[in-house]
């Protein structure tokens, strides 16, 4: 039970982290659509760093 | 119960718990399940225990299986190699011997010894013994594990990968020496090899050094893209969904950028200059246990748990077939699971090819951290 509430906060935090980069990276690509492939890059390498950490924390909480 | 069973569970359940509909489903169900089967079989156990024989390794193909009219099992499939190292030396015969039975209740006999599978490990029963005993918490007695060498699922999915990639790209390599422009299958494949040469390597490592990582990386990346992919047939491989190969891709990045590090990398990490004296220790502490646990750490348990997640998720939505059958109907229950499930399917592609992709860039990353020579000021 525990576990499901520790899993679901992991998931909002995720989800706010994620929401934050995913939104930025927008909003630069909307400034400046030049860089757009770049941004992407960067927001992929972000992201996938915030992934790990909140799999990391789903393994370790049980 | 190890560690990957149970963090599979977990996640398991963690995934099926944030779809709200398959939540619905399992419940509603519970009530109304007794009058189909006769309360033999309990559904929703069934579909969790199905869904983790999927993500286990196991020792042969199971495409499918049926209860006939008569109240057989029937199965589908094909059996695999069976090579074990016992207290006799080495034994080999094929899983077909076994008849799909998973809890030790055939014995196989073979080179004067006596074998028993048990959740997909073979056993060796000591010599007295005639049947696999259990104790309370369902241990076997008087058998013991043999060192496993077989050609299981798991085994044959990274064969099959491995030939595959050899068999693309010396084609690919031959056509170089008389044409220009490849074609056939090589047009498709070094459109990818260049992406992994301009987007990953080159940003990433640089452009005086990338050149001597691109063998790794582009390794890296088809033998995960491909293995990803094969997890998407109805074969079922699930390669990089076993932790001890996503372990195992990690070390290898570990040794890579470990074993090229530069005087630069090593003085930045062990005695990091520009900061004061009493904080180097603390900071050289942080940097090892970054680059020597939590890199390959995030590494191996992204992929992981991205592909069990991803597998768990399409089987769960699979199994809605059988659970919404009374609200639904059969062609009902089947045509939403289907469509959810080809749904599915189609994001799993785009994960299979994002999860190549980001393991390639943060070795690529990693590595260029590692080469990287700074300027003295």
């Amino acid at each position: 039970m525990y576990n499901l509430i520790g899993a679901g906060l992991i998931v909002i935090g995720g989800g706010i982290g994620l929401g934050q980069i995913g939104g930025k990276a927008m909003e630069g690509i909307a400034r400046q659509p030049e860089a757009a492939g770049k941004i992407q890059t960067a927001m992929i390498i972000i992201g996938a760093l915030l992934e790990g950490l909140a799999f990391g924390a789903l393994l370790l909480g049980k | 119960m190890n560690i990957a069973q149970k963090t599979t569970k977990f996640l398991t359940i963690a995934v099926i718990a944030l779809f709200t509909t398959v939540n619905f489903a399992l419940n509603s169900n519970e009530n109304n399940q007794g009058e189909e089967d006769g309360g033999k079989v309990n559904t929703k156990s069934e579909i969790t225990a199905y869904i983790q024989h999927h993500l286990a390794d196991s020792h042969d193909f199971s495409l499918f299986s049926y209860t006939s009219s008569e109240g057989e099992r029937k199965h589908f499939g094909f059996p695999l190699p069976v090579i074990v190292w016992t207290s006799k030396g080495l034994v080999t015969f094929m899983s077909s011997a076994f008849h799909h039975n998973d809890d030790g209740h055939v014995i196989v006999e073979k080179g004067g010894l006596k074998f028993a599978k048990i959740h997909s490990k073979i056993y060796e029963l000591d010599s007295n013994a005639a049947t696999v005993s259990f104790d309370e918490s369902h241990h076997a007695t008087n058998a013991h594990k043999v060192l496993d060498f077989s050609i299981t699922k798991s085994v044959f999915g990274i064969l099959l990968a491995s030939l595959l990639i050899f068999l693309g790209f010396t084609k690919l390599a031959k056509q170089y020496k008389t044409k220009a422009i490849p074609t056939g299958l090589g047009r498709a494949l070094e459109p990818l090899v260049l992406y992994v040469r301009d987007e990953i390597a080159r940003p990433n490592i640089g452009e005086k050094k990338y050149r001597k990582f691109m063998p790794y990386l582009l390794t890296v990346f088809f033998f995960i893209w491909i293995l990803n992919l094969m997890g998407l047939t109805p074969f079922g491989f699930n390669v990089t969904g076993q932790i001890a190969i996503t372990v195992c891709l990690a070390l290898f990045t570990l040794v890579v950028y470990i074993s090229n590090g530069t005087k630069d990398f090593w003085m930045h990490t062990l005695w990091m200059p520009g900061v004061p004296k009493l904080l180097r220790p603390i900071l050289a502490v942080l940097e090892l246990a970054g680059f020597l646990l939590i890199k390959p750490f995030s590494l191996l348990v992204r992929l992981f748990a991205n592909i069990t997640a991803g597998h768990s998720v399409v089987m769960g939505i699979a199994a809605l077939m059988i659970l919404l059958k009374t609200q639904f109907g059969t062609v009902g229950a089947t045509g939403i699971s289907f469509a959810l499930t080809l749904f599915l399917t189609v994001i799993e592609i785009l994960v299979a090819f994002l999860q190549a992709f980001i393991f390639t860039m943060l070795s690529a990353l990693f590595i260029g951290m590692a080469v990287e020579e700074h300027e003295h000021h």
